[in-house]
């Protein structure tokens, strides 16, 4: 059957089996930041937003996103770019592996979460593992990162009002 | 593995139904254990496109749709209003976030899975489901019928006073749990009655209820009395994860620190 639905912005045609798998799907469009780490879907590392919610690719049929909207790390180059320097400076990850599936939690949290404590943080990305490293850093880089965000949002209020 | 020929997005519930009846048709929900599984699948049926997914709130009862994730539940405030965080607690410590925006409440009750931490919860609190064909039957009863094909829609809970505690053991975060435990106590038809639902044990949830006063008044001794007249009231089974004796002891801490939590905070 052919499916069709937003990727990344952009209106997307695929033809589709009952059973194809939306992770599959994904990178056969070109979206290979989207990767299978555990095949028990837990690992978080296939992680992508339908209709601006995290969810597991690895878990959702295709034919079930016709008319929905997805997004990937590929539609939030930018953000996803400003979020890495913080990581690389914290010197947070190793190999790395994990990264696109944590980077999608980490922005989707940014949107959800309020000023979150560390605990909420974690809470929050739970479902996201690393097996290189003990997550020290990747706290470190995102409360960094939050922090520069509200510093650029308030920079921009204070403009308006000037 | 799990193949399918077709997928449907059922238009009615009428239409879920009807193709239902196949012996090779399945209904989804969030797919999560359902992937997992082998199966060869003529028919998936979606109820996504139902509005099954909605929690409402009536001056009785909350509905919740067979079709609502499990992070919707962690976030109503319509269910914090009435019991608390103890449904939250239930389904925080499942897997992550991107998780519990997929899997279904209807799914994991459906499933009558052995490690829910749902089915646990929601056993021990005056619940009953709502099935198309089937009408609305108490929870307790459904989880004890073998599964036919029927279509679960919606999952009610009524709103008599009631306090509500949930507790779990991991061995690590976000796996799953060791031991569930939920403990509600409340006023039936004029006399107290403490509820008591084991999960995990490995088998799936059951329940256990008894007409006791407790208050602050009540000793320790007799407490802990009570705890163990609970905990040796379940059949236990071993795995990969934990002995039967050790959940039997797991059961009575559980249930232990659940009464003392209720009697400390007063009723």
């Amino acid at each position: 059957m052919e499916i069709q639905f937003r990727l990344n912005g952009k209106q997307v045609a695929a033809e589709v089996a009952g059973d194809s798998i939306l992770l599959d799907v994904l990178r056969k469009l070109g979206c290979v930041s989207v990767k299978c780490g555990c095949e028990t879907t837990n690992c978080g590392l296939c992680t992508v937003w339908i209709n601006n919610k995290t969810r597991l690719s690895c878990s959702v049929l295709a034919a079930g996103v016709d008319g929905q909207e997805v997004t990937t790390l590929e539609g939030l180059q930018e953000e996803a770019a400003e979020f890495g320097r913080f990581l690389a400076e914290e010197g947070a990850e190793q190999c790395g592996f994990c990264s696109p599936g944590f980077i999608m939690s980490v922005l989707a949290m940014v949107r959800e979460l309020d000023n979150p404590t560390i605990g909420e943080m974690k809470e929050y990305l739970a479902g996201n593992l690393c097996r290189c490293t003990g997550y020290m850093g990747q706290l470190r880089a995102i409360q960094k990162y939050m922090k520069a965000k509200r510093m650029q949002f308030q920079a921009a209020g204070e403009e308006v009002q000037a | 593995m799990l193949t399918i020929q077709n997928y449907v997005k059922a238009k009615t519930l009428e239409e879920a139904y009807e193709l239902n009846q196949a012996r090779n048709s399945r209904v989804m929900g969030g797919m999560m254990w359902l992937r997992l599984g082998n199966a060869n699948v003529k028919t998936m049926i979606d109820l996504s496109g139902l509005g099954l997914d909605q929690i409402e709130e009536t001056d009785h009862v909350i509905k919740i749709g067979a079709m609502c994730t499990l992070r919707q539940l962690e976030q109503s405030e319509e269910i914090k209003a009435y019991c608390g965080d103890a449904l939250a607690e239930a389904v925080r410590h499942i897997v992550g976030v991107q998780f519990r925006n997929q899997a279904t409440v209807g799914g994991s009750i459906y499933g009558r899975y052995g490690f829910s931490d749902v089915l646990t919860c929601l056993l021990a609190m005056d619940t009953f489901v709502e099935l198309y064909d089937g009408g609305t039957v108490r929870l307790r009863e459904f989880i004890e019928r073998k599964k036919d094909k029927d279509i679960l829609l919606s999952i009610i809970i009524r709103k008599n006073p009631r306090k509500v505690r949930y507790l779990s053991v991991r061995r690590t975060k976000t796996d799953f749990p060791v031991l569930t435990c939920a403990v509600v106590t409340g006023e039936v038809h004029g006399k107290e009655c403490w509820y008591f639902s084991i999960g995990a044990r490995p088998m799936h949830a059951a329940l256990i209820e008894k007409e006791w006063r407790i208050s602050a008044e009540t000793t320790k001794e007799q407490l802990e009395a009570y705890a163990k007249e609970v905990a040796d009231g379940f059949r236990y089974g071993s795995n990969m994860r934990a002995s039967s004796r050790y959940r039997k002891h797991l059961a009575q801490v559980l249930v232990m620190r659940a009464m003392e939590s209720i009697i400390t905070e007063g009723r």
